[in-house]
C-alpha cells in the first residue's frame, strides 16, 4: 500500500489539485486561465519531446497545434451537421491529424539535428503560415474558422456552456496526456531517443537508425501538440491562421526553455508561469512583452537548466540541511536586484508611457505615485537605482557564489 | 514585355544587394561562431532607426555613417558580455540566446519610437530620376543604394583578401587554435568580426530603412529571409551569399508579376482540371501569390536534398 502510494501518490494528487482549483478560484477569469494553463502544459511537454528528449530545437512547433486545432475546428462543425462523434474526443481528431503531418514534415526534416533541423522546421513554420491564407478552404482565409461547442453528443452530458465544464474536459485530456508522455520517457523509444539525442553515431552502431528514431519522437510530438491543438479549438471557439504561425512557435520555445528542459517537470512550471505571467501582466502593463523578454533572456544567462534546474540544484543541499546558509546568501543578493528591477521598471514605463499613451503630457501613475514622465527626477531616480542595483548586484554575485562553494564543501565533507 | 522584365530586373538587382549586405555579415558570423544568429536582421532594424533619428537631427549623410558604427559598437558588446558568456552552455543556449535578444529589440524599438512606421523619407539631394527608359524612371536614390551596396561588396572583399586583418580573419574562422598559437588574440577578431558584422547590417538598414519601410515589424519580416539567403547559398561562403541574394531577390520580384495558376498551366496542354472540390484551393492559386512561400519552399528542398547549399563547403 505504501510503495503504490509513493509511486502514484503524485499523479493522485494532480488529480485532486485539477479537481478542487477550479472550485477554489471560480471566477471566470481564474477558469479561462486555468484553462489555458491545461493547453499550454500539453503542448509545452510535447515540445519537449522534441527539444529536452530527443535534442531537436524547432522553430515550427505551433504546425501542428495549429493544424490539429483547425481539424479538431472543422470536425466541431461536422458533429454539429450531424456527424455521430462525441465532442469529447474531437482533439483526439486533431492529434491524429498531427500524427499524419508529423509522418511527412519529420521524415522530411529529421535526417540531421542541429542547426540543419532547426532551419528546415523554420522553413516548414513559414511555408505552412505562408500557405494558410492561399489556402482559404481549410484554413479559413483572414477571419479563420469558427464553430459553435454546444453541440448534441456529448459522452458526459455536459452541454459545454459554461467555462468550467470545458475546464473539466482539458483537465481529463491534460492529465491523461501528461501520464502518457512520461511513460513514453520509460519506454525503449524514450531511452533511445535521448541515446540519439547524446550521440547519434554510437545510437547507430549499436543497430538504431537515427532518422527513424527521431522520426517516431517527431510525430508522437505532433500528436500531443495536434491534441493541445483541438482543445484550444473546443475552448475558444474559433482559430485563425495565426495560431500555426511564428508567434506561438517561439511562444512554446520560449516557455519549455523557462520551465527547462532537462527535468520531466520543467515544462509544467514553464507553463504554468508564462500562462500566468501573459494573463495577468498583460493587464497589468503594455511592456509585458519586454519583461518576458528579459526574463528569457536573464535565464539564458543565468539559469541556463530553468526553473526545474534551479529547484534540482538545491535538492541535494535541502537533504543534507544546508539550506539556511544558502537563504542568508540569497536574502543578500535579493535586496540589490529589487533595487535593479524597479529602476529598470520605471525606465520602461517611463518610455511607455512617452511613446505609446494617448496624451504624454498627462501625469502618470506608478506604485501608487502620480508624476509626469517628463518630469527629470523620475529620469534621474530610475538611472540613479540602476547603476546602484547593478553595482551591488556585482558584488552580491560574489557572496553567493562564495556561500555556495562553502556548502558544497561542507557537503563533500560530511558525505 | 520588355519593360517588365527590364525593371524587374533592375529592381531585383537593388532588392538583392541590400540582401547580400545583411546576409554577408550573417555567414561570417555564422562560419565563425557555428551559431546563426537570429538578432541579425534586429541590428539591421536597429540600423534603420537609428538612421531615422539621426537624419531627423544632422541630415543623412552623416547618419549613413555614424549609425553603422553606433550599431557596430552595440554587437561588439553583445558578443563580448552576452554570446561569450553563453558559449560555455552550447549551441543551443547561444542560439536562444539571440533569439531571446531578436525579442528585446523589437521591444525596445515600440518602447522608444512607438508601435507605427516612422517616416524616413529619401533625402532630398536623391529624389529626382535619373534616367527614363522606355517611358519609366529610375529614382536616383535606388541607384545610390546599388553603388553603396557594390562599393560595400568590393571593400569587404578587399578587406578579406588583400589586408593583413584581413588574413588573420580568414584563418581564424578556420583554424581558431593555430592562430591564437601563433599568438593573436582570437576573442577579440570574433569581436570584431561579430562588431563588423552587425554595422554591415546597420548600414543595409540605414538605406533599407528608406527604400522598404521603418517599422518594429520590419526585423521579423527580412529575417527568416536572410537565412534563406545563407543557406542556399550555402553557410559560410561569401560568394555563395552573394549568388543566392539575387536569384531570390530575381525569384520574388518576377514571381509578384506573373499571373498565372496550375489550372492555366493545364489548360496549355488542353487538360480541363476540375476547380471544384476539395482540392479546389490548389488549383486556383496564381503563381503572383506564391510569392511569401517561394523563399520557404526553396529552403527546405535544398536543407534536404544538398544541405551544404549552392557553394558552402561543410555541412552546418
Amino acid at each position: 500500500m505504501k510503495r503504490y502510494l509513493k509511486q502514484y501518490g503524485i499523479w493522485l494528487a494532480a488529480a485532486v489539485a485539477c479537481t478542487i482549483l477550479p472550485l477554489v478560484f471560480n471566477s471566470g477569469f481564474a477558469i479561462s486561465m486555468l484553462s489555458q494553463m491545461g493547453i499550454a502544459i500539453i503542448f509545452a511537454l510535447s515540445y519537449n519531446m522534441l527539444l529536452g528528449h530527443g535534442g531537436m530545437l524547432s522553430f515550427g512547433h505551433a504546425v501542428f497545434y495549429g493544424l490539429g486545432g483547425f481539424l479538431a475546428m472543422h470536425a466541431i462543425n461536422w458533429v454539429g451537421d450531424g456527424l455521430p462523434l462525441p465532442l469529447e474526443i474531437l482533439p483526439l481528431l486533431g492529434g491524429l491529424f498531427a500524427v499524419v503531418c508529423g509522418l511527412i514534415f519529420g521524415w522530411l526534416s529529421t535526417d540531421r539535428a542541429g542547426t540543419t533541423f532547426a532551419l528546415i522546421s523554420l522553413g516548414i513554420g513559414e511555408l505552412i503560415a505562408a500557405s494558410a491564407l492561399m489556402l482559404p478552404g481549410f484554413f479559413g482565409g483572414e477571419e479563420g474558422v469558427s464553430a459553435n461547442r454546444m453541440v448534441e453528443t456529448t459522452l458526459t452530458g455536459f452541454k459545454f456552456g459554461r467555462g468550467i465544464e470545458v475546464y473539466y474536459l482539458i483537465a481529463a485530456w491534460m492529465l491523461i496526456c501528461v501520464a502518457l508522455m512520461y511513460l513514453l520517457t520509460k519506454t525503449p523509444l524514450g531511452r533511445v531517443a535521448n541515446a540519439v539525442r547524446d550521440n547519434p553515431e554510437r545510437a547507430a552502431f549499436i543497430g538504431y537508425n537515427a532518422r527513424v528514431v527521431r522520426t517516431m519522437q517527431y510525430t508522437l510530438s505532433a500528436f500531443f501538440a495536434g491534441i493541445a491543438g483541438g482543445l484550444f479549438a473546443i475552448t475558444y471557439e474559433i482559430i485563425t491562421a495565426e495560431t500555426v504561425g511564428a508567434i506561438p512557435s517561439g511562444n512554446v520555445l520560449m516557455m519549455t526553455y523557462i520551465g527547462g528542459v532537462g527535468h520531466f517537470f520543467g515544462p509544467i512550471m514553464g507553463a504554468v508561469l508564462v500562462t500566468m505571467m501573459q494573463i495577468s501582466l498583460a493587464g497589468i502593463t503594455h511592456a509585458w512583452l519586454l519583461y518576458f523578454g528579459l526574463l528569457f533572456v536573464g535565464m539564458i544567462l543565468w539559469a541556463p537548466n530553468g526553473l526545474a534546474g534551479i529547484i534540482m540544484m538545491h535538492e541535494p543541499v535541502w537533504k543534507a540541511g544546508l539550506m539556511s546558509r544558502l537563504l542568508r546568501a540569497y536574502g543578500v543578493i535579493a535586496i540589490p536586484t529589487l533595487v535593479l528591477f524597479i529602476g529598470v521598471m520605471i525606465l520602461i514605463e517611463i518610455n511607455y508611457h512617452l511613446s505609446l499613451s494617448v496624451n504624454p503630457d498627462e501625469p502618470m501613475s506608478l506604485f501608487g505615485m502620480t508624476f509626469h514622465a517628463q518630469s527629470p527626477v523620475a529620469w534621474i531616480l530610475s538611472i540613479v537605482l540602476i547603476a546602484v542595483g547593478f553595482f551591488f548586484f556585482r558584488k552580491a554575485q560574489q557572496v553567493v557564489r562564495d556561500s555556495w562553494n562553502e556548502v558544497t564543501q561542507l557537503m563533500k565533507g560530511g558525505a | 514585355m520588355l519593360e517588365y522584365v527590364l525593371y524587374s530586373l533592375l529592381n531585383s538587382l537593388v532588392l538583392g544587394m541590400l540582401l547580400f549586405m545583411l546576409s554577408s555579415g550573417l555567414t561570417l558570423i555564422f562560419s565563425m561562431m557555428g551559431v546563426l544568429n537570429f538578432a541579425h536582421a534586429s541590428f539591421y532594424m536597429l540600423g534603420a532607426y537609428f538612421g531615422y533619428q539621426i537624419t531627423t537631427v544632422v541630415g543623412f549623410w552623416p547618419a549613413l555613417f555614424i549609425a553603422p558604427i553606433l550599431v557596430g559598437g552595440i554587437g561588439a558588446l553583445v558578443e563580448r558580455y552576452g554570446l561569450r558568456t553563453v558559449h560555455k552552455y552550447g549551441h543551443v543556449a547561444e542560439l536562444l540566446f539571440t533569439v531571446g535578444l531578436a525579442f528585446i529589440i523589437e521591444e525596445s524599438i515600440n518602447l522608444i519610437w512607438g508601435r507605427n512606421a516612422v517616416t524616413y523619407p529619401i533625402p532630398a539631394a536623391l529624389d529626382f530620376p535619373i534616367f527614363t527608359l522606355l517611358g519609366s524612371d529610375f529614382s536616383a536614390y535606388r541607384m545610390f543604394m546599388l553603388l553603396t551596396s557594390v562599393g560595400m561588396f568590393v571593400g569587404l572583399y578587399m578587406v578579406l583578401t588583400r589586408t593583413r586583418i584581413g588574413l588573420i580573419i580568414q584563418a581564424a574562422l578556420t583554424h581558431a587554435d593555430g592562430v591564437s598559437a601563433l599568438g593573436h588574440n582570437v576573442p577579440t577578431v570574433f569581436m570584431m568580426v561579430f562588431g563588423g558584422g552587425s554595422a554591415l547590417a546597420g548600414l543595409a538598414g540605414v538605406i533599407g530603412g528608406i527604400f522598404l519601410i521603418t517599422e518594429p515589424a520590419m526585423a521579423a519580416t527580412l529575417g527568416p529571409i536572410v537565412f534563406v539567403v545563407i543557406v542556399v547559398g550555402g553557410m559560410g561562403s561569401l560568394t555563395g551569399a552573394f549568388v543566392a541574394s539575387l536569384l531570390l531577390a530575381t525569384i520574388q520580384t518576377f514571381a509578384v508579376g506573373i499571373e498565372y495558376s496550375l489550372t492555366d498551366f493545364f489548360a496549355l496542354f488542353g487538360w480541363q482540371v476540375d476547380t471544384m472540390g476539395f482540392l479546389k484551393d490548389i488549383w486556383r492559386i496564381q503563381l503572383s501569390h506564391t510569392g511569401p512561400i517561394l523563399p520557404y519552399l526553396f529552403m527546405v528542398l535544398m536543407l534536404m536534398f544538398r544541405p551544404k547549399g549552392l557553394m558552402g563547403k561543410r555541412e552546418s
